[in-house]
């Protein structure tokens, strides 16, 4: 039967089982837009900008694990996609990503809206496709579907030209996809996992970390075998929190730049390392040739290109991690570790990191604690970049995958709020709260209207120091206190979100911060919290730029303390 | 780490953007392409990628398997310790009076060359070896004065029956390829073509 390109579309969209679009509409995309409420099944979501909607569809995609759909039209729609489709790629998201284009007999003129979009996002996707027949876009979702949600995932992006929706053509989904040049590793190679089970059961001082290759497996039963048995210290990255509990015994926080200072220490000192869906990413490292020096390196990953990029490894194993652990756990043998543990134990006691310091003043890192205890963990939190994140995920404990949701590889500030209109489209029964830097905040403000429009219950709260807090950080510490474009002013948070439509609450006073967070929760709808908290807070520990892991500065800091090695 | 001038080979899918995927990602990992060639293969709807980079052995191994993630790349493999047949093409104009001209035709024919073009100042030579032999070659006829020069770039086979690329053979290819560790040989095992 004869269908258009925009319905071939949607029926594609239907069989690969999308059920939310993120979009915004625009003359290349309007006749997909007429052909919406045929599909009834497709609920689509109206951002305000089309970066939002790439970045709730990067969200939606990570607490659902299936890819998230984003939809913007040609030039400017598209080109504002761009940001979001970075995050989606540098974070290993599985999106597609859907752009109109000018109607071929214009492509290559310089037209109304016209913009090479396949060209620009070459480096940030995973694979593109510019559809230049309505026969072939059955094919190109089923494709672009597959590559965005097997292997490594990551985003793709199609670009339909306006005249190809309205082309008619034979609908047929195909079956499977003809790909020869994508065939994703799933299980390891017997003879590495051997080699790995050998380095691991000779281990004295062994530490697991696990990476967000962890949760896209959703290998988190086959982690926590491995840690048991074994009894291996297991240390998250920033993108891996969640993949195993972190109230844990074995838990040992995560590493890095803001990472925990035992965590670090335990990585440093170790004599086996079992890196398992990471990617030795700089934040995680600190300076690469001080990394775990003493360290053979077991690593496990989806991506053969991310074996030896960054850190020197020992014995690779690509594939699925989750096939891989099945393996590798039955030639593990039980072990205790008694010597390393006391060693890493008295570490966490020597420096227990997140501690908030004693104050009356209203600090950040109690906001978030406070939100840990009313919502007794049970949330997901989604943050947006600098000091607010690093609180995020230092003072929220986050038992549970895909609990937290945050921009990683990319930084992206102004990912919090469609990033949490996402989330909360995905898990609709969960407890979402955004939290927000002042700063982010007025990046991507403007969805607020969607949250109302959409009646999403997203609780916000933005921590407020009238300052980029993370940048202002690296001011006084590194560049002699030197604010230079730092202190910003905000507009009146509070107005802001009631002139939206947003009940709101501003809080300056330690003592209120319960009661405002429990008025929010208790709140139906979304809820906007403006915590004013104490300007010049800093995150530590910090691991100065060109440092070693274990050369962080710790609480308090008032002038630079290196703590030796050993 | 040693500075050494790699040769890839790919197989890539006959889509209109390709080159453009496989010379921007080289590109973004800040390699400079000495020479790329593309142009079709016994199998239909695939071509054949011959690239020369410069790099450390771990770098080039890198952007090779990061090559290898491009989706319409179909397979690559290293080929430089393999033994190979490399061969480039050259068509040098050089300035020819009646005077030189037979001097010419002696140094082509040392070279088993040949001239393609005759004019009344100039001729064509049509030149195809290793680069060595192409490069000394045009040193000879420098000396005449060269007008213009268009070279293909290399192409390269490697000897004896099955290449790496063969794609139905491609399981027994072992990749002699150390760089980091047997990260490569880890990366080309179970993929079945």
């Amino acid at each position: 039967m004869k269908k258009t390109g925009a319905q071939i579309l949607c029926e594609s969209l239907v069989r690969e089982g999308v059920e939310v679009i993120f979009g915004f509409p625009g003359g290349s995309v309007l006749p997909l837009y007429d052909t919406f409420p045929q599909y009834p099944k497709i609920r689509h979501i109206l951002v305000r900008h089309e970066q939002g909607a790439a970045h709730a569809a990067d969200s939606y995609a990570r607490v659902t694990g299936k890819a998230g759909v984003c939809l913007a039209t040609s030039g400017p729609g598209a080109t504002n996609l761009v940001t979001g489709i970075a995050n989606a790629c540098l974070d290993s998201s599985p999106m597609v990503a859907i752009t109109g284009q000018v109607a071929r007999p214009f492509i290559g003129k310089d037209a109304f809206q016209e913009i090479d979009i396949t060209g620009i996002t070459l480096p940030i996707t995973k694979h593109n496709y510019l559809v230049l027949d309505a026969n072939d876009i059955a094919r190109v979702v089923k494709e672009a579907f597959y590559i965005a949600q097997n292997g490594r995932p990551g985003p793709v992006l199609i670009d339909i030209p306006r005249d190809v929706f309205q082309q008619e053509a034979t609908f047929t989904y195909p079956e499977r996809v003809n790909l020869p040049g994508y065939k994703p590793t799933l299980f390891g190679h017997p003879a590495q996992i051997k080699k790995a089970a050998e380095t691991i059961n000779a281990a004295e001082r062994p530490v697991i970390i696990a990476g967000r290759g962890v949760i896209i497996s959703k290998a988190f039963a086959e982690l926590k075998d491995l840690a048991e048995k074994a009894q291996i210290p297991v240390v998250t990255t920033l993108l891996g929190i969640g993949c195993f509990p972190e109230t844990h015994v074995l838990s040992f926080g995560w590493l890095g730049m803001h990472g925990m200072a035992y965590a670090n220490k335990a990585v440093y000192d170790s004599d086996v390392l079992i890196a398992i869906g990471m990617r030795f990413d700089d934040r995680a490292t600190g300076v690469v040739s001080s990394f775990a020096p003493q360290a053979r390196v077991v690593h496990i990953d989806i991506d053969p290109a991310e074996i030896g990029k960054n850190v020197r490894v020992d014995v690779p194993i690509v594939g699925d991690i989750k096939n891989i652990l099945e393996v590798l756990n039955q030639q593990i043998v039980p072990c205790e570790h008694l010597d390393w543990f006391n060693q890493v134990d008295k570490w966490r006691e020597e420096h227990p990191a997140l501690v908030i310091r004693e104050s009356e003043a209203l600090l950040p890192q109690y906001v978030i604690r406070q939100i840990y205890e009313i919502t007794k963990g049970d949330a997901i939190i989604v943050t947006g970049v600098g000091q607010n994140q690093m609180w995020s995920a230092q003072f929220f404990f986050y038992d549970k995958p895909n609990s937290l949701i945050s921009s990683g590889g990319l930084g992206t500030m102004g990912f919090e709020l469609p990033g949490a209109i996402g989330a909360k489209v995905g898990r609709p029964d969960d407890t979402v709260w955004c939290i927000a830097g002042d700063g982010g905040f007025q990046m991507t403000v403007q969805e607020l209207a969607t949250i109302v429009q959409e009646n999403l219950a997203v609780k916000i709260a933005i921590i407020n120091n009238g300052y980029l807090g993370m940048v202002r950080q690296w001011q006084q510490l590194f560049y002699g206190r030197r604010y230079v474009h730092t202190p910003l002013s905000g507009p009146d948070f509070v107005k802001i979100a009631e002139a939206y439509g947003i009940p709101a609450l501003r809080v300056t006073d330690k003592k209120l911060v319960v009661s405002a967070i429990e008025k929010a929760m208790n709140h139906e709808g979304p809820f906007l919290v403006d915590f004013v908290v104490e300007p010049e807070e800093n995150v530590f520990p910090i691991v100065p730029p060109g440092a070693a892991l274990v050369e962080a500065l710790e609480m308090p800091a008032p002038e630079k303390v290196t703590r030796s090695s050993k | 780490m040693t500075i050494a001038r790699h040769i890839l080979v790919a197989l890539v899918e006959d889509r209109p953007g390709v080159l453009n995927r496989v010379s921007s990602l080289l590109r973004r990992r800040n390699f400079n392409i000495d020479s790329i060639a593309v142009g079709h293969t016994e199998q239909p709807n695939l071509s054949r990628m011959t690239i020369v980079v410069e790099g450390d052995d771990a770098k080039v191994e890198q952007v090779r398997k990061q090559l290898d993630k491009v989706v319409d790349v179909v397979k690559i493999v290293d080929i430089t310790s393999n033994e190979s047949v490399a061969r480039e093409l050259a068509l040098v104009k050089v300035k020819a009076t009646a005077s030189s001209r037979s001097e010419i035709i002696q140094i082509v024919d040392i070279f088993r060359s040949n001239i393609v073009d005759v004019s009344s100042d100039s001729v064509m030579v049509e030149v195809t070896g290793d680069e060595e032999k192409v490069n000394s070659l045009l040193d000879l006829l420098r000396g005449f004065g060269i007008r213009e020069i268009a070279r293909t770039g290399r192409i390269a086979l490697t000897r004896g029956g099955a290449g790496p690329l063969q794609v139905e053979e491609s399981r027994e290819v072992k990749v002699p390829k150390q760089a980091p560790k047997a990260a490569s040989s880890e990366a080309e095992s179970p993929p079945d073509w």
